[in-house]
C-alpha cells in the first residue's frame, strides 16, 4: 500500500472522529408493513418480509433469542443485480455474489427532483433535466452511483405505490435518460426513493421498464426503496451499498449508507 | 414355467422411448369400487344383502332376487380355469404391443364365472388363485394365479404390467439418514433393485449407519435435501431419468397440537418436508417418470409415499405434524391425478405409530421401520397402491371407512391421562 493511500484513510478515520464526515442511513426499517411491487396476479409475486421467533428466552431455547425472517430477493430498501432482468442475464459477473466489491463504495450524484414530483407524481427524469443539473453541478462521473431524490421516501401507506385503476402512479427516468446515464456518463448504477427504479407507469413506455431493461443490459446495477435522499449533497458524497452474497442472486435487501462531508461552519 | 427375467440392457441412446399406452379404463360407478378394492389388494365382489348371491360384473341390482343392496365384500380367492384363449391380434394399442396375450374364463368358488388375465404356469382347467389388482390405467382387473407359487412366478410378463417389482430397477430413497431410510434401501437390495441412489441432507452432519448403508449393493449415496429445491432440481437433472421407483423416506415429526406449540416455526419445518418436500420431489422426479412408464422391463413404476394413519384424521398428541401429513396424501392424490395414464402408480403406506426417537414415548403396538420397509417390498412386488400398517393403523381405517366423524370425535375426545 502506497503512503498515499494509507494516509487517505488515516485522513478518512479522523474525520469520522471529528464527525466531519457523517454517516448517513438511507435505509429503510425492515417492516412487515413495508410496501413491496405489486405485479398482475397471474405472476409470481413479491414476497412481504415475514418474521417468525425461533426462541426467546423460553422453552425453545432458554438462553437465547432468534428469529427466521423471510422475504424476496427484492422487498425493503434492496439492490438489483443485472440477472435480475431478461436483458442481463447472460453477462458474466451479474448476480449479486459475483459484482466485484468495489461496485459497492463509489462517489454519489444526486439529481433533485423533489419539486417536480411533488408537482406531478408521474414526473420523468429526461436527458434534459440531466444536462441542466450537470450545469450546476458538473458532469457526472464515470464509474458513480446515481440516485434520483423525488422525496417519495416521506410517503407512506397507499400513498407510496400511489395504486390506482390503471396502476402506480411514482416517478422515474424516460429511457433516454437511463441511456444518456449508462452509454454516455457511464455511470455504475441508478438509485431511486419508490419501489422500483422505474416510474410507476413504466410499462407504458418504450422499452418497457427502461431502467430496468437498460440498465441491466448494460450490466449496471440498481437501487430502490432508499430513504433520506434529502441529507446528501448533489455530488461528493460516498455510497456504501454491499448487498447479501447470495449465490445466484438476482438482488438482495441491504443496509445502503453514505459518507457525508459537513461543513465546518 | 415362467422364464427368468433377465437384467435388462442399457438402453440404445437412438431410440425413441416408448410412450405408454393403456388397457381398456372405462368403468361405470359401481364398478369403481372393485377398483378401490383392487388398489387395496382385496379381491372384492358384490354380494347381495338378501340372499347372499356373488354378483360379477358390477350391477345396480341383483339378477337373482332384484334386490338393490348389494354390497362390496371380500370374497374367497379360489377358483378354477374353466376355457383360456390366446389373444395373437387386437384392435386395442396396448395389447397389440404386448401380443400374445392369456386371457380366460374362471369360475369362482364364490358363484360367478369371471373374465381374467391368465398367468402363464397355470394349465388347462387347473385351480387358480384370483387377485384383484389395477393395471397400467389404473383400473382394477383379475388375474389367475398358480394356486401353489411356481419358480420365477413374479416374472410372468402379463403379471409384471400390474406389479411394480423392484427386480432390476433402479430406485431412489429420499431420506437415507434414518434407520427407516436404511431399512429400506436394504430392503430393495435383498429384492433385486439394480441401483439404490439414497438421498442424504447435510453431508456436512455424521448420521448412524452410514458405513453400512454405502456397503449394500447397488447404494449410491447423493446429496438430496428435500427441504430445498435447488438440492431436489440439481439430483433430478443428474439422475431422474433413472428413478424406476421413488420411496419418500423424509418425514419431520414433532409432538404438540396447536396450542401446545408456541409460534409456527416447527408447523413450518413440518410442512418443508412432509408437503412442499413431496411437491418439490413431485415437480422434479414426476415428469421424467411419468414419461418412462413404458420403457421396458425397467419401466418407472411406482412413486411411494409412506404417511402417518393421523393423515386421515388428526390425533392432536402430534396435531400439527398431523396437519402437515394430512396435506401430504391430499397432495399424493393430486398425484394419482398427475399420473393417470402413465402406467406410474402411486403406492400410499399409512403406518400407526413409528418404533423412532420422536415416538419414543408412545405405548405399544408399534411399526418397526423394518416392517415398515418389508411392507413398502411387499407393497411394490404385489402392486398394491393402498397399504394399511400396523394395528393403529388398521384400527383407524377402520374406523375412518364406517364414519369418519365418529372416528374424529374419538381421537379428538378427553383421553385418560392427557
Amino acid at each position: 500500500m502506497s503512503e498515499q493511500n494509507s494516509n487517505a484513510l488515516q485522513t478518512l478515520a479522523g474525520a469520522l472522529a471529528a464527525g466531519s464526515i457523517e454517516t448517513v442511513d438511507l435505509t429503510h426499517t425492515l417492516d412487515p408493513d413495508f410496501p413491496v411491487i405489486v405485479l398482475p396476479p397471474e405472476f409470481g409475486q413479491c414476497a412481504r418480509f415475514r418474521v417468525e421467533e425461533v426462541s426467546r428466552y423460553d422453552e425453545r431455547g432458554p438462553a437465547w433469542y432468534w428469529r427466521n425472517f423471510t422475504c424476496s430477493e427484492h422487498t425493503g430498501t434492496h439492490f438489483d443485480a443485472p440477472i435480475h432482468w431478461i436483458s442481463g442475464k447472460d453477462l458474466p459477473d451479474a448476480s449479486v455474489d459475483s459484482i466485484p466489491a468495489d461496485a459497492f463504495v463509489r462517489p454519489v450524484c444526486v439529481i433533485d427532483c423533489s419539486g417536480e414530483s411533488t408537482a406531478d407524481e408521474d414526473f420523468l427524469l429526461t436527458p434534459e433535466f440531466i444536462q441542466a443539473w450537470e450545469k450546476d453541478h458538473g458532469v457526472i462521473p464515470e464509474g458513480s452511483w446515481v440516485l434520483m431524490r423525488t422525496d417519495w421516501s416521506k410517503r407512506s401507506g397507499a400513498d407510496y405505490l400511489n395504486m390506482r385503476e390503471d396502476g402506480a402512479h411514482t416517478p422515474g427516468p424516460t429511457g433516454d435518460a437511463v441511456k444518456l446515464l449508462v452509454e454516455e456518463r457511464k455511470i455504475i448504477g441508478f438509485g431511486t426513493e419508490t419501489v422500483g427504479t422505474d416510474a410507476g407507469q413504466a410499462t407504458h413506455l418504450s422499452p418497457p421498464y427502461p431502467a430496468h431493461y437498460l440498465l441491466h443490459g448494460a450490466g449496471k446495477y440498481g437501487l430502490q426503496c432508499l430513504a433520506n435522499l434529502d441529507q446528501l449533497p448533489a455530488t461528493g458524497a460516498i455510497l456504501v451499498c454491499p448487498p447479501l452474497k447470495i449465490k445466484n442472486g438476482s438482488g438482495s435487501p441491504l443496509r445502503v449508507l453514505a459518507l457525508v462531508e459537513r461543513d465546518s461552519e | 414355467m415362467t422364464e427368468a427375467l433377465k437384467r435388462p440392457p442399457k438402453k440404445d441412446p437412438q431410440k425413441r422411448t416408448t410412450s405408454p399406452t393403456l388397457p381398456p379404463f372405462a368403468r361405470s360407478r359401481k364398478a369403481i369400487a372393485f377398483t378401490a378394492a383392487a388398489a387395496e389388494g382385496r379381491f372384492a365382489l358384490q354380494v347381495c344383502d338378501a340372499c347372499e348371491h356373488v354378483t360379477y360384473p358390477a350391477r345396480e341390482v341383483c339378477p337373482k332376487c332384484w334386490s338393490m343392496d348389494l354390497e362390496w365384500r371380500d370374497i374367497p380367492d379360489g377358483g378354477k380355469l374353466i376355457s383360456e384363449t390366446t389373444l395373437r391380434t387386437s384392435v386395442n394399442t396396448y395389447f397389440r404391443e404386448r401380443m400374445p396375450w392369456r386371457i380366460g374364463t374362471i369360475q369362482l368358488d364364490a358363484g360367478p364365472s369371471v373374465l381374467a388375465h391368465i398367468h402363464g404356469d397355470v394349465g388347462e382347467f387347473e385351480r387358480v388363485r384370483m387377485i384383484a389388482r389395477t393395471d397400467k390405467s389404473g383400473q382394477g382387473v383379475m388375474m389367475a394365479l398358480p394356486e401353489k407359487e411356481t419358480p420365477n412366478m413374479a416374472d410372468d410378463r402379463q403379471l409384471r404390467t400390474l406389479t411394480c417389482n423392484p427386480k432390476f430397477r433402479r430406485a431412489l430413497v429420499t431420506d437415507g439418514r434414518t434407520e427407516l431410510g436404511q431399512r429400506v434401501v436394504k430392503a430393495l437390495a435383498d429384492a433385486g433393485a439394480s441401483r439404490i441412489f439414497v438421498g442424504i441432507a447435510e453431508q456436512w452432519r455424521p448420521y448412524d449407519g452410514s458405513e453400512e448403508l454405502q456397503e449394500i449393493p447397488g447404494v449410491e449415496v447423493m446429496p438430496l435435501d428435500v427441504t430445498d429445491t435447488i438440492s431436489v432440481n440439481e439430483l433430478a437433472a443428474e439422475m431422474g431419468d433413472k428413478a424406476d421407483i421413488l420411496i419418500n423416506t423424509a418425514e419431520y415429526v414433532r409432538p404438540g397440537s396447536a396450542m401446545q406449540r408456541h409460534g409456527v416455526t416447527l408447523a413450518r419445518d413440518e410442512m418443508e418436508t412432509n408437503y412442499f418436500g413431496l411437491m418439490r420431489l413431485i415437480q422434479a422426479f414426476g415428469h421424467g417418470m411419468k414419461a418412462r412408464g413404458a420403457d421396458g422391463d425397467n419401466s418407472a413404476c411406482a412413486w411411494v409415499n409412506l404417511l402417518s394413519v393421523y393423515a386421515l384424521s388428526n390425533w392432536p398428541v402430534y396435531g400439527t405434524t398431523s396437519a402437515s401429513q394430512a396435506a401430504a396424501l391430499s397432495l399424493s392424490q393430486s398425484l394419482r391425478g398427475d399420473f393417470a395414464g402413465s402406467g406410474v402408480k402411486v403406492i400410499n403406506v399409512l403406518f400407526g405409530p413409528l418404533e423412532e426417537s420422536w415416538r419414543q414415548p408412545l405405548p405399544p403396538p408399534k411399526v418397526t421401520p423394518q416392517r415398515l420397509a418389508d411392507t413398502v417390498i411387499h407393497a411394490l412386488t404385489e402392486g398394491i397402491e393402498n397399504v394399511t400398517l400396523g394395528p393403529v393403523a388398521e384400527d383407524v381405517v377402520r374406523r375412518y371407512k364406517e364414519d369418519p366423524f365418529v372416528l374424529e370425535r374419538e381421537l379428538t375426545q378427553l383421553q385418560m391421562g392427557m
